[in-house]
């Protein structure tokens, strides 16, 4: 009665999955970011994982790395969309057909 | 450790439990973040599948991990979701309508797909008996599966946050100030977009001398013959009122 390790690995894979079919479901911009970062912490949940399996740290630094990177494409991404709506008053990504200001 | 961590994170029936509930809630919140049709529930979703990813790094031996998922991620990066969305309008309602046709069932043949591929790349050596971390089993290195060798020692030895710390200014101390250099430069970026370039023509200063020459005209108009103490009075109501609506104006 006890858990083996790919369970947490299955779990981070649906996760995963999960973030991938809302980037390509939804159509809000800002739910599809959420949505990235759902992808972003099911792949630090692997990198921890990984790290136990191999009893060492080093998984869980380079997950570190990755919850800092994922702040600061954060803030940057929030502006942009801020600056998206500012532009065509929509956060809809089907309205932002072209890259054309 | 508390004694329920410990137990938890040495194999026994409390991490079996722990990772059947909160499995359950990361998934159910994932599947409620791609199916809430407000952007707000999306976040209040998105807040809960961090908890529970925060709970399980503690379950695999993450602390410092977990308090940081805490901090940065439900903390930090959803109130900064939520002002956004705040800012941009919460009434809307995201349509769930696809505009190619077939877009979802498309999308969630990929998903399973990408997660059948996924699951059995990264967890199939992992589910045999010895890849449950800290059994007898993995620690003797017989029964099937990869073994999982736990970080129970190495977080006995000097502490998860200690080993970690000496790791991120030992070996990686390089990638540690390129993260800063980069951390400079997302706050630059953010702030360079998020300013509002407005045309300068259209800027309305409080004390500049725009509010002067509305407010002598208005009094003029509307109290021709009031004395010089009236006057001022009316002019001093009406600037209290021009400004809220110099507000909307701008706005």
């Amino acid at each position: 009665m006890s858990v083996p390790a790919g369970y947490y690995l299955i779990l981070a894979a649906a996760l995963f999955s999960i973030g991938a079919v809302g980037v390509l479901i939804r159509r809000s911009v800002i739910v599809m970011f959420m949505c990235v970062e759902l992808m972003l912490n099911s792949v630090n949940l692997t990198l921890v994982t990984f790290a136990r399996i191999n009893a060492s740290l080093d998984g869980q630094v380079l997950a570190f790395f990755v919850i800092v990177v994922a702040a600061a494409e954060v803030t940057v991404g929030l502006a942009l969309i801020v600056n998206l709506f500012r532009l065509r008053a929509s956060t809809d990504a089907d309205q932002v057909g072209a890259l054309r200001a | 450790m508390t004694p329920v961590l410990a137990q938890a994170t040495e194999g026994g029936a409390a991490e079996l439990w722990t990772f059947i509930i909160v499995g359950a809630v990361a998934l159910g919140s994932a599947f409620g973040l791609i199916l809430m049709r407000n952007a707000v529930h999306a976040a209040l979703m998105l807040v809960l599948n961090f908890l529970a990813i925060a709970v399980l790094y503690a379950v695999l031996q993450a602390q410092f991990l977990a308090v940081i998922q805490l901090i940065v991620y439900a903390g930090a990066i959803v109130v900064l979701f939520l002002f956004v969305l705040m800012l941009l309008g919460v009434s809307r309602e995201d349509s769930l309508t696809a505009r190619v046709p077939g877009q979802k069932t498309m999308a969630s043949v990929l998903g399973v797909l990408l997660f059948v591929s996924l699951a059995a790349a990264t967890a199939g050596p992992f589910l045999g008996d010895a890849s449950v971390c800290g059994s007898e089993e993995a620690l003797t290195g017989t029964g099937d599966g990869v073994p999982c060798l736990g970080l129970a020692a190495v977080n006995a030895a000097e502490g998860n946050l200690r080993g970690l710390g000496f790791l991120l200014f030992t070996d990686y101390v390089w990638a540690f100030e390129v993260t800063a250099v980069l951390l400079v430069i997302a706050a630059i970026g953010a702030i360079v977009l998020g300013r509002r370039q407005e045309d300068p023509s259209e800027l309305v200063e409080p004390g500049s001398t725009v509010l002067p020459a509305r407010r002598g005209s208005g009094s003029a108009a509307t109290e021709p013959g009031a004395g010089p103490t009236d006057a001022d009075e009316g002019a001093a109501t009406e600037t209290s009122e021009a400004t809220p609506s110099e507000g909307e104006e701008r706005t």
